[in-house]
């Protein structure tokens, strides 16, 4: 088998090879097409990131809450929801059954749909590790607070959360770094992220081999840099002589 | 703002003739997949282990290979890649039993790494002071200990593992997913369809999930 990484500087249309390897005019190559999909996975990833650090931090706060059972009730029904269906059926529910429900959602992309399933989906895993992060302080902790006369959302705010949020730096980073390979899931709802690519050209080119490659190097590539910037942020929040306590780090 | 939704198409025949061959592929997938990947996931952590470079080299750069890419890729590297190494054409389902045997060797093999470093130091002494070669010792006195202090999570990634047997969808293989798919286009009620799915799903993993948690109380017990 030999290989042929010209495929890349061909045109999506007419098949032929471009000087330059990217396209001109309104002519687009599967060089430009594949940048453009690692384009699609990296604002899947980090809009649906977005959305699980503010819903996930949200709703395991309110789980660790002291005497409300019931919205500790309606925290871990959230987080078991998401836990026990995967996330690909996740997705057709939201891309199949919500809009059907609500339709209004009908207009809707398919991109936006996928980023609040992988969001929502993402945020119970999340919420999961900041209730344990909260969960790993010393109880001394929450009562200095209240000690002070700090309201709750005080003590929450400046004494509990801030502590909590450093000690889940590193389940944090690989669950960023899942984010980026649950993104993959999208293809399912013809998202044309990198894996709807890889199908794609792989059918159109019979250049299976090449156009794997490079789509896979794109998403270790996308998690080794995730867990650089993860690692310099876990670095610059270090509380000094407090970190230990936090299990390290990398 | 609700529209109609009409759960009168879903009958035991219809659960019967789409859903049921799909679960069954589900399930023999998870069960090939949770032994393979526990038998080759327990030689690769064995490998990394050994303290030999020869051997810990590949083992470390197999899993977290495997670790870094999306499943999906997985699947559809396999489906490639298979039938140009064994030469001819291979089913969707076969290609996913390989594939999941491969991936979660990597997954399992951490999960057992970290069991047997959870056995003591001097379980291993003691082995190796009664004589025991190190066959013997792993074989009777650390793995049968890695395998009960691990079970609660071995069990958890089965489950997690069942739920990834969806992912089977990008190379068209039949599975519980797919079942209820086919079910909702041919009766042209995609949205009930899509619901049952997550409806199965849920049942299945929340109660096994509930039993892994019973079962994780017990053996905490009795240690």
């Amino acid at each position: 088998m030999s290989w042929d990484w010209q495929v890349f500087c061909q045109d999506t249309i007419t098949q032929e090879v471009a000087q330059s390897c990217f396209g001109k005019g309104g002519d687009i190559t599967y060089l430009d097409w594949l940048l453009s999909a690692w384009g699609w996975t990296v604002s899947v990833s980090l809009l649906a990131l977005a959305i699980a650090l503010v819903v996930g931090s949200l709703i395991g706060t309110l789980r660790t809450l002291p005497d409300s059972p019931w919205v500790v009730r309606l925290g871990n029904a959230w987080v078991e929801f998401f836990r026990n269906i995967p996330l690909l059926v996740h997705i057709f529910l939201w891309y199949h059954v919500i809009p059907a429900i609500f339709p209004a959602m009908k207009s809707l992309p398919g991109f936006v749909l996928v980023v609040f399933a992988l969001g929502f989906f993402t945020s119970a895993r999340i919420a999961e590790q900041v209730r344990s992060g909260i969960q790993a302080l010393p109880r001394g902790q929450r009562y200095a607070g209240m000690a002070m006369g700090f309201t709750t959302v005080q003590y929450y705010r400046y004494v509990l959360l801030p502590m909590a949020f450093r000690i889940i730096i590193p389940p944090l980073t690989s669950e960023t770094m899942n984010i980026f390979k649950n993104s993959s899931v999208a293809f399912a709802v013809s998202v044309s992220e990198l894996t709807m690519y890889a199908m794609q050209v792989q059918e159109e080119t019979s250049r299976g081999i090449e156009v794997y490659l490079l789509v896979t190097a794109l998403y270790v590539v996308s998690a080794l840099a995730i867990n650089r910037i993860m690692a310099f942020i876990e670095k610059r929040a270090r509380v000094p002589g407090m970190i230990a306590a936090g299990g390290g780090g990398h | 703002m609700l529209m109609h939704i009409d759960w009168s198409f879903l009958s035991w025949e219809l659960l019967r003739g789409f859903v049921l061959k799909g679960f069954i592929f589900s399930l023999v997938l998870t069960v090939i997949a949770t032994l393979g990947g526990v038998l080759f996931g327990t030689l690769l952590a064995l490998m990394r282990l050994s303290g030999k470079k020869w051997l810990v080299a590949p083992a470390t750069i197999y899993v977290n290979g495997m670790r870094s890419i999306p499943l999906v890729m997985v699947i559809l590297w396999f489906f490639l890649l298979v039938p140009l190494i064994i030469g001819r054409p291979i089913g969707a389902e076969a290609s996913a039993i390989i594939t999941f045997v491969a991936f979660e060797a990597a997954y399992f093999s951490e999960i057992m790494r970290a069991g047997i470093q959870s056995v003591p130091r001097g379980q291993v002494f003691a082995g190796q002071a009664l004589g025991m070669t190190y066959g013997q010792n792993m074989k009777l006195v650390v793995l049968p200990q890695a395998f009960r202090n691990m079970l609660p999570v071995l069990l958890t990634q089965t489950i997690i593992l069942f739920q990834d047997t969806s992912l089977v969808y990008a190379i068209g293989a039949y599975d519980m997913l797919k079942g209820f798919d086919v079910a909702g286009k041919n009766f042209g009620r995609p949205v009930e369809a899509y619901l049952a799915a997550a409806v199965a799903y849920f049942v299945i993993c929340y109660s096994l999930s509930w039993a892994v948690k019973r079962l994780h109380k017990k053996i905490a017990i009795i240690r």
